[in-house]
């Protein structure tokens, strides 16, 4: 029972990183129509930034939560308005060229820069050891991760329910041509969207930072993951990336535990088994006509 | 001659090539303002192709649009609907999500010129109540306002596109067909509510219900192979011999 527990919690944890960065790629995916292949560079460079951050100026990680994201953000503007913008009009494999291109780029200079060995990074005191809960022993870092990611996703939720913005991102996600129908114009919240995108893959480095390897090649396996993370949740679907974050960080850490060997092939038996029987990921929408 | 006015929307000379195939071919198109205009033609004939031309959904290999004297040629889709053009969809498309009341309320807002208050939230928005509930009542949907779209019954579904067409406000209106796939007492509702929803307001409209386009219609044009093959009143156009035989096919005579 404890250790049902305890692996509850890891996989969570190890779902909000999912999580949060599918929710980024969702909502890219949604208004751009672009799959965001450096999604996992991105996410490297929240952990990268945040490790220089606090090797340089000391700043750790509670004002990281706050500034790398926002740096971020900007270097997601730039990305967009100097390359992505171009892949609107062009052909999907222009999309997967350019942005895995990308992302070969970005872990090469951070490589050139800082090599191949790991990044040092320490969590505040605060969120070291274990907080007792129901007489098992928790780790406070796992828990942290969880809560905070919880209430960014909640966040987000709110943003996209309750205010016009968030109105207009579902509209657009959902039936572009419906929403300019409608005299919306999409393509102003294309830059932000992309920037917001990439803030949100930065931050889920940043609360990897101290829990995993910061190293140039931490996005390659990720990006793999989050991409079965997607199909299970549906793609474009904004609920689906979170749900389907959560899921497969659950099934990692079940599969970590009980069947080692197989805990990576378990995420993608579950993938596969999600796509026979919803082709469109679980909250997907099946395209009709 | 014609003249610019009492013209809703003229096109001249309007093309459209998609790699070699000319969906609509040097098409001049004129409608009357506060007419109820209808395309009809068969499958292919270029009149969904026409309709996209018109809002901006596809540029013009070809040709000029006019919206009441102004060129809109080349506009965008949210232009256009900016500039009083508002159009439906051939297959239903909603925000399944999103009740019929979200969705009136951001066609409501979509073309209104504070677009940059985006932080507003939904509270201080809802000042626009009484439209929203008036327009919903006027489809019919008053009931329905705050269940999800995706569950409406079918002609519910396309009763609210009509809503969100005219929450625009538009001085045109170009519904695809709005009948399509519909039973018998929806397709009587819906002709209720178009003619109900058009005074005042110019209409363009496919249908291949030729019920709907002879009641509805004072003006039909007949596409083929997107060319206009003919035009006039329904009465003119049902007797024409090319008509005919571009529905019949050239062995009905025999």
């Amino acid at each position: 029972m404890s250790d049902v527990l305890q692996y509850t919690v890891q996989g969570l944890a190890a779902g909000s990183f999912y999580a949060l960065a599918a929710l980024g790629l969702a909502i890219i995916f949604g208004v751009l129509g672009v799959v965001n292949f450096a999604h996992g560079a991105f996410y490297m460079l929240g952990a990268v930034t945040a490790a220089v951050l606090l090797d340089t100026t000391e700043i750790g990680l509670w004002w990281a939560l706050l500034v790398v994201p926002l740096l971020l953000f900007g270097f997601g503007v730039v990305v967009e308005r100097l390359l992505v913008q171009w892949l609107l009009r062009l052909d999907p494999l222009y999309n997967f060229l350019l942005t895995f291109g990308l992302t070969l780029l970005l872990v090469d200079l951070v490589k050139r820069k800082y090599g191949v060995s790991g990044l040092p990074y320490e969590r505040p005191e605060v969120l070291d050891g274990r907080f007792e809960l129901l007489g098992v022993g928790l780790p406070k870092y796992q828990l942290f991760v969880l809560i905070f990611s919880i209430a960014v996703c909640l966040v987000v939720w709110l943003v996209m329910t309750r205010t016009r913005i968030g109105m207009i991102v579902r509209a657009s996600t959902e039936r572009p041509e419906l929403a300019r129908a409608l005299g919306i114009n999409v393509g102003r919240w294309v830059t932000p969207v992309f920037g917001f995108g990439v803030a949100l893959a930065g931050l889920a480095g940043v609360l990897a930072a101290p829990f995993r390897a910061i190293t140039a090649d931490m996005g390659n396996d990720f990006i793999i993951i989050l991409f079965a993370v997607v199909v299970i949740g549906g793609l474009g679907s904004i609920v689906g990336a979170v749900v389907g974050g959560f899921l497969v960080g659950l099934v990692e850490a079940f599969g970590q535990a009980y069947a080692p060997t197989y805990a990576q092939i378990l995420i993608f038996v579950l993938m596969a088994a999600v796509v026979l029987v919803r082709p469109a990921g679980l909250f997907g929408r099946e395209e009709t006509a | 001659m014609t003249t610019t006015h009492g013209v809703a929307l003229r096109t001249v000379s309007l093309t459209k090539q998609f790699r070699g195939f000319t969906a609509v071919r040097s098409v001049d198109l004129e409608v009357a303002q506060g007419g109820v205009h209808a395309l009809v033609g068969p499958n292919g004939a270029g009149k969904t192709t026409l309709f996209n031309l018109l809002t901006g959904f596809l540029r013009p290999s070809d040709g000029t649009i006019v919206v009441f004297g102004e060129d809109v040629t080349g506009l965008p889709p949210e232009k256009i609907a900016r500039k009083g053009v508002a159009r439906s969809f051939q297959i239903t498309s909603l925000f399944e999500n999103m009740t019929p009341r979200e969705h009136v309320e951001l066609a409501l807002q979509g073309g209104s010129s504070q677009g940059l208050r985006f932080w507003r939230s939904e509270r201080l928005l809802r000042r626009y109540r009484p439209d929203v509930d008036d327009l919903l009542d006027r489809v019919g949907l008053s009931a329905q306002a705050d269940r999800p779209s995706g569950l409406l019954a079918y002609g519910q579904k396309r009763a609210l596109e009509l809503a969100l067409v005219l929450a625009l406000d538009p001085k045109v209106m170009l519904l695809d067909e709005p009948t399509a796939g519909m039973g018998i007492e929806d397709v009587d509702r819906t002709v209720e509510l178009i003619r109900s929803i058009s005074a005042g307001r110019t209409v363009v409209f496919v249908d291949h219900n030729m019920h709907v386009v002879g009641s509805l219609a004072d003006r039909v044009t007949v596409l083929q192979q997107g060319e206009i093959l003919a035009e006039g009143t329904y009465d003119d156009v049902r007797r024409d011999a090319r008509v005919v035989t571009a529905y019949l096919g050239e062995s009905h005579d025999a």
